[in-house]
């Protein structure tokens, strides 16, 4: 059975909204309000990392080959790593045009 | 049996507490609720409670860490008064939403501006939709044995919510006045030790407040309004089983020789015990008045009210704030729309009265239920005794 994402009524809220179950706002995608998403040019990028440390959400991980990519689920397209990124590797497109 | 002393009534809230073997106070100090603030510190001091005292920056802080302490699952209280209060506003609906049965002593007090420390209601009353409960005292006794009814009512399992007790800034909490103050024996049995429904705990991992998005607030706020209604059943309860244990009976509106009265005055505090003054000089003089006291603010008494005002033809409600631009003082507004579908209503009429410490007495009491006997006043709402 899969498990609710939330309650569907009032009754079946636990009394303060009190959350039993660890970890479970990561089943909160949050990637789901991005408008624009970052785009790696690997040929420009030189794997400092900096996208990964700027990242406020976390979501930007090393690969096995040493670049860097965005977890769609989470990325919310602030575009602070494209701001920071030296090369200039990394562009914002529009997800719809 | 308890103990019948002369105490500060204050300084009996704070001994009130203490009986009820708080785990933490968090309170930030302020005029008139400071010897509250000072005497829990006192008590933690002396090691009289196995307890934590947490000095805090400010009534904003102090409310942050009495959650944060309860969310712990300690017996927690803390303090406030007027501006203080008002501090706390950020604060207060969330303690709710988490359902945390923290206590609250309040000093009443008139806020600013102008700048006035003495005593009303206009500290609470901004506060009143924030989802606590709120109870009010006559006296220094009603605020000893509500602030230990208090702990048994917010912390019911049915209930979960926090409480605050309004005592009648200076007018009470200055006032040295005879008190039993009840055995710890008593309280002990009276009050069970805490059981929260839980903890933040790093062995069983919970989140508090957490996020409420479109697709659940709604459902979160019917809830936490569900939670408060229900409660009224758990105050009369916590009030019987206390009139049996101490003697001294609770109801969430008090009547006073109301049962054939014609004009009956409404108040909430302090004041009521004047008004009860007024009412018996009246009745010597042949006037049919009465007194309605309400004690039980949050949740609203509605089925009370009904019944006791049943047969009255004027009510003459009194508030001790103001509704900038509204209907009249928020007591009057709840008790009109309270009765706007009986068939067979009394007319209502508001006075204004008692801001900033502006002294109100039996003469003023006699003088407004006999204007009030026709059942209309000049204006909607009227602002008693304002010079003009």
């Amino acid at each position: 059975m899969t498990e609710k994402k939330w309650p569907e009524t009032w009754q079946e809220i636990n009394p303060g909204c009190m959350v039993f179950r660890p970890g479970s706002a990561s089943e909160y995608h949050t990637g789901s309000w991005r408008a624009k998403r970052p785009i790696w040019e690997n040929e420009k990028c030189i794997k400092c990392g900096v996208c990964y440390i700027y990242c406020p959400e976390g979501c930007v991980t090393e690969t096995a080959d040493g670049f860097f990519e965005a977890n769609l689920d989470y990325c919310k397209g602030c575009g602070i790593c494209a701001h920071e990124c030296w090369p200039a590797a990394i562009t914002m497109v529009n997800e719809e045009e | 049996m308890g103990k019948r002393v002369g105490m500060e009534v204050a300084i009996a809230s704070a001994e009130a507490a203490a009986l009820c073997r708080f785990d933490v106070a968090a309170v930030y100090p302020i005029t008139p609720q400071s010897h509250v603030a000072e005497h829990l510190s006192d008590i933690v001091n002396d090691g009289r409670v196995d307890a934590s005292f947490i000095t805090v920056a400010s009534e904003h802080s102090a409310l942050s860490a009495a959650i944060g302490a309860a969310g712990t699952g300690a017996r927690t209280v803390t303090a406030t008064s007027s501006q203080g209060l008002l501090f706390m506003s950020e604060i207060l609906p969330i303690a709710s939403a988490m359902r945390l049965p923290i206590v609250m002593l309040i000093a009443n007090r008139a806020v600013s501006g102008p700048i006035n420390i003495w005593n009303d209601h206009s500290d609470i009353m901004p506060m009143r939709d924030t989802g606590w409960i709120s109870f009010f005292a006559d006296n220094g006794q009603e605020v000893v044995d509500m602030t230990i009814q208090a702990f048994k009512v917010g912390e019911d399992r049915r209930v979960m919510l926090p409480v605050n007790i309004n005592m009648d800034g200076f007018q009470l909490t200055h006032m040295v006045e005879p008190i039993i103050m009840p055995d710890q024996e008593e309280v002990d049995r009276f009050l069970p030790s805490y059981v929260p429904y839980a903890t933040l705990h790093p062995d069983k991992v919970v989140s508090m407040g957490t996020l409420g998005m479109p697709e659940i607030y709604a459902e979160a706020q019917k809830s936490k309004d569900v939670a408060i209604v229900n409660s009224i059943k758990v105050v009369r309860e916590v009030w019987n089983e206390w009139e049996k244990q101490f003697g001294r009976k609770y109801e969430p509106i008090q009547s006073y020789q109301t049962e054939d009265a014609d004009v009956v005055l409404v108040t909430m505090g302090s004041m009521g015990e004047t008004a009860e003054i007024a009412v018996d000089e009246l009745r010597k003089l042949g006037v049919k008045a009465g007194l309605l006291k309400i004690k039980l603010w949050r949740p609203f008494p509605f089925d009370e009210l009904k019944k006791a005002v049943k047969g009255i033809k004027v009510l003459a409600v009194t508030d001790r704030a103001c509704s900038f631009g509204g209907p009249g003082g928020p007591v009057f507004s709840e008790i009109r729309s309270a009765l706007y579908d009986m068939p067979k209503r009394p007319k209502i009429v508001n006075y204004i009265i008692g801001l900033g410490g502006r002294d109100v007495q039996v003469e003023d009491f006699m003088e407004m239920t006999r204007k009030a006997a026709k059942g209309k006043l000049s204006e909607p709402y009227v602002f008693y005794g304002v010079r003009g």
